[in-house]
């Protein structure tokens, strides 16, 4: 099922794609041109790209990936990159008035690899301002709408690149995920979205929001074009300390419809208590009978440290914050104020009062507030011991399943303002997915079925590099719920 | 009320042997280029840039570490230490902390300080790996006359190496002569050209009589350190005879001024909100790596000294005095090879060429140049062939530092000892026939001698040979009694 912008020749996915272009090169031109119609038909009102990239120059670099001789695995698709990503050349805004007119000098190191596999960047899409909110109603610049229905949001941070992908305005999208940025719009939208283990995915060149958190990670619309995008980007990275030494399989050989093992499941009580609507816990529970039809075991455990995953989530992830964003002082990069006559230190505060919304401030200030003198030690300390023991909770978990599954987020999408001026309500919809990062494992979002005729995800997720299995299992729910292309 | 002076030194030194920065790989070779030309996206704080280690620079640190005789950790956590200011380009410095479970890079180690009178030991409290910041130029060449500055990128990120001492300091001096020790360590090792402008700064914390605790920024050399100190404890001093009180607070030294005055960045102190920086995960330092340094240690500033003090009989506090500077200590052996002398030779080091250097306000390397090994053998080879006094000797390294100029040349133009017997008689008849009275009264009192051998120098302006003059003149003195 598509939302209704889509046409069949839009919804095409990598592999098709791909093998249609090989068959005949100006498919791709086709290709691209229903791509830009749909764009001009439905981009006024979904408002998914921030930066949209004239068809011209599309077209012409699709003749240089043709000319190539090899198509490269990506084969010519069009890759939505959300505008925390850096782009060389193209303006990267990162959702932020304080970047509004920055243009990076260098490309991060997952658009190097997207462009040399022959992927094209179709646009920059709309986030919440420094990846800080879960609707995308936070950018700077306006709000995205979710392709199912208008009302509702698509989600965030990542917002624009799920709303991109699942109205065919791309063939895949890149988002990131520090606390559910990716899995959350996925789940909104109805597409696959996945956060890999962090440290398989270079950071270089992600704008930082918590980069301890911060994993950059595909969105598709189904599971084999997530796998074929990971396989481009995922993979060890000189430029980023963080990045894994490990070797990277090729991920579509884990697209299978039959599980490529004896697998075990567990669904986590906390996950699925207080708060989850009983409509998608009813969804979740369809999903968990069919699996079992696979001889998969499906368990229940309670892990009762979960109920601590938000505050130190918060705390962790508005620390490091604080401290990522120090550097928009508007000196080097950025909106520039005429400072004549002006002390630099009221520059700077002027600065940073014009160039941040509402929910950056609020998160700087609590950031600033919990690692400063004194606090330190019953805030950020607590929170990382807090993080430790989720880390050695899962680390137990998983010495005895393969995977646990969950709803995505607690709710289908709410409508444009119902959560956004309300903090905690707004915090709360990351729910499921913060403690996935805090132990830094590897999670995706695929479609599980609809409430009201709104698209509800399935989260699974595993120990550290097990997106294999995650991809082995999302592919199987994709045939359980019939959501196939 | 004792007028006791406590220092402690908080000291800069950035590693100039590596190749690139502490955390990109842009040329650690920063000085003489245009400005912000030698920067990327990492050392310019871009977004999305990230930060990767220059092992090269562990391993130097470690030499130091190890050097110093300090406890090294056995893992490497990098923190970020934040603070507003125009030229830290990510507004927070990556560096080390010793609080809330994070370790410094070495802690607990010494360096020994000979004062000729005195020795002590100066206990180091730590030693960091941290990046150097970018530079504010300001185009009318002072805050004070300028209407706006600019800021120079090229230095953000070079790698520094920060050595804290405890305030084991008791005057200027002992200050400076550690720094300058701590200098030739680090040129021993390799790690630093301390000759390089910014290359070796310091911090000093003073306390005079008990008072608060005042903090010196911006000294650049050994010599400005003392200067700076010397200032601070005058006016501090001053300030508590005069009845009035001291607070504590940062003052920069100028200079240019000779004077310390407040700081104005009260933007500086204050909270720094340190926490490890989670682009760095924490580096185990292996201890092999430790093991394999230390093996290929080069002879390092204390040993050298002995060795000197042994292979040419110089004795210890002038070898002591040598090895404060690695250049010099070279440029001591090199010329002792090339013509022996080591006694003569490390006197005029140590008495006259440091000397002059510090008068004219001569970088040692220009001064070595024109004081080169060639040059100071031939005056070694004039005074033995007797063409030269001691006397003159030293008025010939003047010259050669001054006017930088041939040994040759001086010869030349005459300046050289009147050792004829027949030449220095002639003068001595004169002043005989000048100063009858001093000449009844050398007759009397043999140490009225004196006067008239200095009438002697006068007259040849120096050049007389003094022991010949005095032995004309004592002969004299006895033919005109017995005549």
């Amino acid at each position: 099922m598509s939302p209704p912008q889509c046409t069949d020749l839009a919804t095409i996915g990598i592999k098709s794609l791909r093998a249609r272009v090989e068959e005949d090169p100006d498919f791709l031109f086709k290709y691209i041109e229903e791509v830009y119609k749909i764009i001009e038909k439905y981009e006024g009102v979904i408002k998914a790209y921030i930066t949209l990239r004239p068809m011209e120059e599309v077209v012409r670099e699709a003749e240089e990936v043709l000319k190539r001789g090899t198509l490269g695995p990506l084969g010519g698709s069009l890759v939505a990159v959300k505008d925390n990503i850096s782009t060389k050349g193209i303006r990267t805004t990162c959702g932020s008035k304080m970047l509004e007119n920055y243009v990076p000098p260098y490309d991060a190191t997952v658009v190097e690899r997207i462009k040399t596999a022959g992927g094209i960047i179709i646009g920059k899409t709309n986030m919440d301002e420094f990846a800080m909110g879960s609707t995308t109603e936070n950018s700077s610049f306006f709000p995205t709408r979710n392709p199912w229905d208008l009302e509702r949001v698509p989600g965030g941070s990542s917002g624009g690149s799920a709303a991109a992908v699942a109205a065919c305005e791309a063939t895949v999208a890149l988002g990131s995920d520090t606390g559910g940025s990716i899995r959350l719009p996925a789940a909104y939208t109805g597409t696959v979205g996945l956060k890999p283990t962090y440290g398989l995915v270079s950071r270089y060149g992600l704008i930082a929001y918590a980069s301890s958190l911060d994993q950059i990670g595909p969105i598709g619309r189904c599971v084999d074009d997530v796998a074929r995008v990971l396989s481009v980007i995922a993979g060890h990275d000189s430029r980023d300390s963080t990045s894994l030494k490990v070797e990277v399989p090729d991920y579509t050989q884990f697209v299978s419809e039959e599980p490529l093992r004896k697998y075990r499941a567990v669904v986590i009580e906390e996950m699925i208590g207080e708060g989850v609507d009983r409509e998608v816990i009813k969804v979740l529970e369809h999903v968990v009978d069919k699996l079992e039809g696979y001889d998969i075991e499906v368990e229940f455990r309670s892990i009762p440290i979960l109920e601590y995953s938000l505050p130190a989530y918060y705390i962790i992830a508005m620390a490091e914050a604080s401290s990522n964003l120090a550097r928009y002082d508007g000196l080097r990069y950025g909106i520039h104020l005429s400072t004549e006559g002006l002390l630099w230190t009221k520059t700077y505060a002027q600065v940073r009062k014009m160039g941040f919304g509402d929910e950056v401030k609020r998160r700087i200030i609590l950031g600033t507030y919990v690692l400063s003198e004194g606090l330190y030690e019953g805030y950020y300390l607590k929170a990382a011991k807090v993080r430790r023991a989720i880390y050695d909770s899962f680390r137990k978990l998983f010495s005895e399943f393969d995977f646990a599954v969950s709803p995505t987020a607690p709710t289908p999408p709410p409508k444009l303002g119902e959560v956004v001026a309300d903090p905690l309500k707004l915090y709360s919809l990351d729910i499921n997915t913060v403690p996935v990062n805090l132990a830094g494992l590897p999670a995706i979002s695929v479609p599980g079925g609809f409430v009201g005729g709104l698209p509800v995800g399935i989260q699974l997720f595993g120990p550290p590099l097990s997106e294999g299995v995650l991809i082995n299992v999302a592919r199987m729910v994709e045939v359980i719920v019939g959501y196939e292309r | 009320m004792s007028d006791r002076v406590i220092i402690g030194l908080e000291v800069h030194a950035q590693i100039t042997s590596l190749k690139t920065k502490l955390f990109c790989s842009c040329s650690s070779d920063y000085r003489g280029r245009k400005p912000n030309t030698n920067v990327c996206p990492t050392c310019l704080g871009l977004p999305g840039s990230l930060p990767v280690l220059n092992r090269a620079a562990l391993e130097k640190a470690i030499a130091l570490a190890l050097a110093l005789n300090c406890r090294i950790s056995e893992k490497l956590i990098f923190v970020r230490k934040h603070y507003f200011y125009p030229d830290l380009p990510k507004n927070y410095q990556i560096s080390q902390y010793d609080r809330y479970g994070l370790i410094p890079f070495a802690v607990s180690g010494s360096i020994a300080i000979d004062m000729g009178n005195y020795s002590k030991v100066v206990r180091i409290r730590r030693i960091n790996i941290e990046e150097d910041t970018g530079r504010i130029v300001y185009p009318g060449g002072s805050p004070l006359g300028s209407t706006y500055s600019l800021v120079d990128y090229n230095r953000a990120g070079i790698a520094l190496l920060e050595i804290v001492t405890e305030p084991d300091f008791s005057n200027s001096r002992e200050a400076r002569v550690f720094l300058e020790k701590l200098g030739s360590i680090l040129e021993h090792l390799d790690i630093t050209d301390t000759s390089l402008e910014g290359a070796l700064r310091a911090d000093a914390n003073i306390s005079v009589a008990g008072g608060p605790r005042v903090e010196i920024k911006n000294i650049g050399s050994p010599r400005e350190l003392e200067k700076a100190l010397n200032y601070e404890i005058a006016r501090q001093l001053n300030i508590l005879k005069s009845g009035g009180t001291l607070e504590r607070e940062t003052r920069h030294w100028i200079k240019e001024k000779g004077i310390t005055v407040p700081s104005r960045a009260k933007e500086l102190e204050g909270d720094y909100r340190y926490f490890p920086d989670p682009d760095l995960p924490p580096i185990s330092i292996p201890p092999d790596l430790i093991e394999s340094i230390k093996r290929r240690l080069p002879e390092l500033p204390d040993l050298r000294a002995r060795r000197l003090a042994e292979e040419y009989g110089i004795g210890s506090y002038m070898a002591s005095v040598l090895v404060l500077n690695k250049r010099l200590c070279d440029h001591f052996e090199n010329t002792v090879r090339l013509c022996g002398n080591p006694k003569l030779v490390s006197s005029i080091l140590v008495n006259e060429f440091l000397r002059w250097v510090d008068e004219l306000d001569l970088d040692l390397g220009e001064g070595l140049r024109r004081l080169n090994s060639k040059r100071l053998c031939r005056i070694v080879d004039y005074l033995e062939k007797g063409l030269i006094s001691v006397k003159l000797l030293k008025e010939y390294v003047r010259r050669v530092i001054v006017e930088n100029t041939d040994p040759e040349k001086i010869v030349e133009s005459g300046m050289t000892t009147l050792s004829s017997a027949e030449d220095i008689e002639k003068i001595v008849e004169e002043v005989f026939k000048e100063y009858p009275k001093a000449v009844e009264d050398a007759r009397r009192d043999p140490k009225a001698v004196n006067f008239l051998v200095g009438q002697v120098m006068k007259k040849t302006r120096g050049r007389a040979d003094p022991k010949l003059t005095n032995a004309i003149i004592l002969r004299r003195l006895q033919e005109h009694e017995s005549g």
